[in-house]
């Protein structure tokens, strides 16, 4: 390809519906290559719907959803996800050190078997989540924090280009809030580019330098400053009556 | 080799080979689906039937396969329209296509040998009589070989396919974003159940096959947190199902099928009290000790609370201590002796103090606590 590829990721004219109630309502978006992107809305505004219709687990009405200029199938070794932490049964018979694994199925390919590569590789991870004392750990006895930063290590070890993350900041202790928004910013500082559900208002300034505000129809995206305006913030949240000070 | 022997192995056999599929439908929580399969199959092999008029064609197997999987669609459409539960599909699907089947059976296929009761309860002392020969030689029953491939196949697919299998169980998100798709899993492991079950309940009925699928697997889910160990132990504990129903069938001359089944509820029974960590005993073991290791941290923040206050005399005294917590007096004098003789407590002169060992403990106690209250309840 010898166009310029300006966006990683560029939704356009994403239509998701239940029978006649849409949930998302033509969205158009692009995310620029390089930036901590923040989804923000009110509650049923579409948030995770938006997230699971870009990455082909929500079939939409309409719109397609590019990455690096190309379609989904051709791109899915670059894209890295994390599902909110309640997604999956935590009673499920496994250990840490096999979920961070996981994470290396995309690489490692139908019927073949992890190497020690591999298995290098989720420790390294689980270091950088400070779980690594917990690697043969069962998975039924984490908190949820620190299921929250076995997820996050499964997602690095995936090595993708752009990371799709459904609230990782949902229900954790200050310790693993602390050790995401450090991953994430090392994430940035590789030119990767991050893309998260978030539900606290307060915290997006801090978090992110870039942010997109939606209730079913996208009300704006851009760079923080810029778009994280009470104006807008009043429009996203109009039909909740929750509106906070910037 | 002796019927008996024969009977034994077959059971065996059915048993690993139906524990196996088994534990993914229990992780999944699917154990209903087995039952609405092995009941449903009975339609395709009817259907089958009417096509090749033969009740020993393979064709037949085809058949049932495709309505089990035909099952699972069924389920998974009604479902998906959110207008009912998946628990309440199954209940109508189930009953549905399983009627319809009954209903071919009495109508058209009265003069064949498909009996209703030996669908759902299997006629294992029969097995033996089934031969299977090859250029006229007896080689055995026939149940041995056809149970045996299914089950060198199941173990094989679930082999070849344990960490698609296992990721798409665990998250089936994640394994689409990946590339592994959980429709083609799934559909997978259902026509694995179905094949099995078609094999199976032949010899031992679907009621049979229901608990050999079932049954191993959530007792084996009780003894163990590894995916592996699980299947293993499903494995163990289904043949140990298998034989140990026979004796009972044999000693007391009653229904093989139905002493199976019914040594199956009693080994999980047995695991359910006395599992090690997850058995009834055990949690009530730990339970208890909790408790008494809570209400000592009680006692001992009580006792730091009022350290050096005025009341201290009165609210620690050895005498009037009783009166300020709300714990039976016996329960508290022999708590209080195991704190002081774990040296965490000290009486001086009428009124109990913590030990330098003891204010330490219930100071990093206290910390812990109120840490894992605030890293649950943040937000």
């Amino acid at each position: 390809m010898s166009k310029e590829v300006e966006f990683v990721v560029e939704v356009e004219d994403m239509t998701v519906a239940y029978h006649v109630k849409p949930v998302l309502w033509d969205v158009d978006l692009n995310v620029p290559k390089g930036v901590l992107m923040a989804i923000v809305g009110p509650n049923g505004a579409g948030k995770s719907t938006l997230l699971k219709a870009m990455l082909n687990l929500i079939k939409p009405i309409s719109g397609r959803v590019l990455f690096n200029g190309e379609s989904y199938e051709t791109q899915r070794k670059h894209i890295g996800y994390v599902p909110q932490r309640g997604s999956v049964d935590w009673d499920f018979p496994t250990t840490v050190l096999d979920v961070v694994l996981m994470g290396r199925y995309g690489h490692i390919g139908w019927i073949k078997r992890s190497s020690s590569k591999d298995k290098e590789l989720a420790m390294i991870a689980l270091k950088k989540v400070a779980m690594e004392d917990f690697s043969n750990r069962q998975i039924s006895q984490l908190s949820g924090g620190q299921q929250q930063r076995v997820f996050l290590a499964r997602a690095l070890v995936q090595d993708a280009d752009i990371y799709f993350m459904d609230e990782p900041f949902q229900g954790v202790d200050a310790k693993t809030e602390k050790a995401v928004i450090e991953i994430l910013k090392e994430l940035r500082k590789r030119g990767k580019t991050v893309v998260v559900v978030h539900h606290d208002l307060q915290t997006v300034k801090d978090y992110f330098d870039w942010v997109t505000l939606i209730n079913t129809q996208l009300i704006a995206s851009g760079p923080v400053e810029d778009v994280f305006t009470e104006d807008n913030l009043r429009k996203a949240y109009r039909s909740t009556g929750k509106i906070l000070k910037g | 080799m002796s019927p008996q022997i024969e009977i034994q192995i077959i059971a065996v056999i059915v048993a690993i080979a139906c524990s196996i599929p088994g534990v993914f439908l229990v992780l999944r929580k699917m154990a209903m689906m087995s039952d609405a399969i092995t009941h449903t199959i009975l339609l395709g092999i009817i259907i089958g039937f009417f096509i090749v008029h033969d009740i020993s064609s393979p064709f037949l197997i085809i058949g049932a396969t495709l309505t089990g999987l035909f099952t699972v669609y069924m389920v998974e459409l009604l479902t998906r329209t959110r207008l009912v539960s998946e628990d309440s599909a199954i209940g109508i699907v189930f009953p549905f296509l399983f009627s319809i089947a009954i209903i071919l059976i009495t109508r058209y296929a009265g003069n064949v040998h498909i009996d209703i009761d030996a669908v759902l309860l299997g006629e294992l002392a029969f097995a033996p009589f089934n031969r299977l020969r090859i250029f006229g030689v007896d080689i055995g029953a026939k149940g041995i070989y056809s149970m045996g491939l299914i089950l060198i196949i199941n173990l094989g697919l679930i082999w070849i396919f344990f960490k698609e299998i296992k990721i798409v169980v665990f998250d089936s998100e994640l394994a689409a974003v990946l590339g592994f798709s959980p429709v083609l899993i799934q559909y997978g492991l259902m026509t694995i159940v179905s094949v099995t079950t078609v094999g199976a309940f032949e010899a031992v009925g679907s009621i049979l096959v229901i608990a050999f699928m079932i049954g191993p697997p959530v007792s084996a889910y009780l003894l163990t947190d590894d995916l592996k160990k699980m299947l293993y132990i499903s494995s163990g504990i289904g043949a140990l199902n298998a034989l140990g129903g026979y004796q009972i069938a044999f000693y007391y001359d009653v229904s093989i099928a139905g002493s199976m089944a019914t040594f199956t509820g009693i080994t999980f029974m047995f695991v359910f009290i006395f599992a090690p960590q997850r058995g009834m005993i055990s949690v009530a073991k730990r339970r208890k000790f909790q408790s008494i290791d809570f209400a000592k941290k009680t006692m001992l923040f009580h006792i730091l609370h009022h350290e050096g206050k005025e009341n201290e005399g009165i609210e620690n005294g050895v005498s009037t201590i009783y009166e300020h917590l709300n714990l039976k007096r016996e329960f508290l004098k022999r708590m209080i002796l195991q704190l002081i003789h774990e040296e965490k407590l000290q009486e001086v002169s009428g009124v109990y103090k913590l030990t330098d060992s003891g204010r330490k403990y219930t100071i990093e106690s206290y910390e812990s606590i109120i840490e894992s209250l605030n890293s649950e309840y943040i937000k």
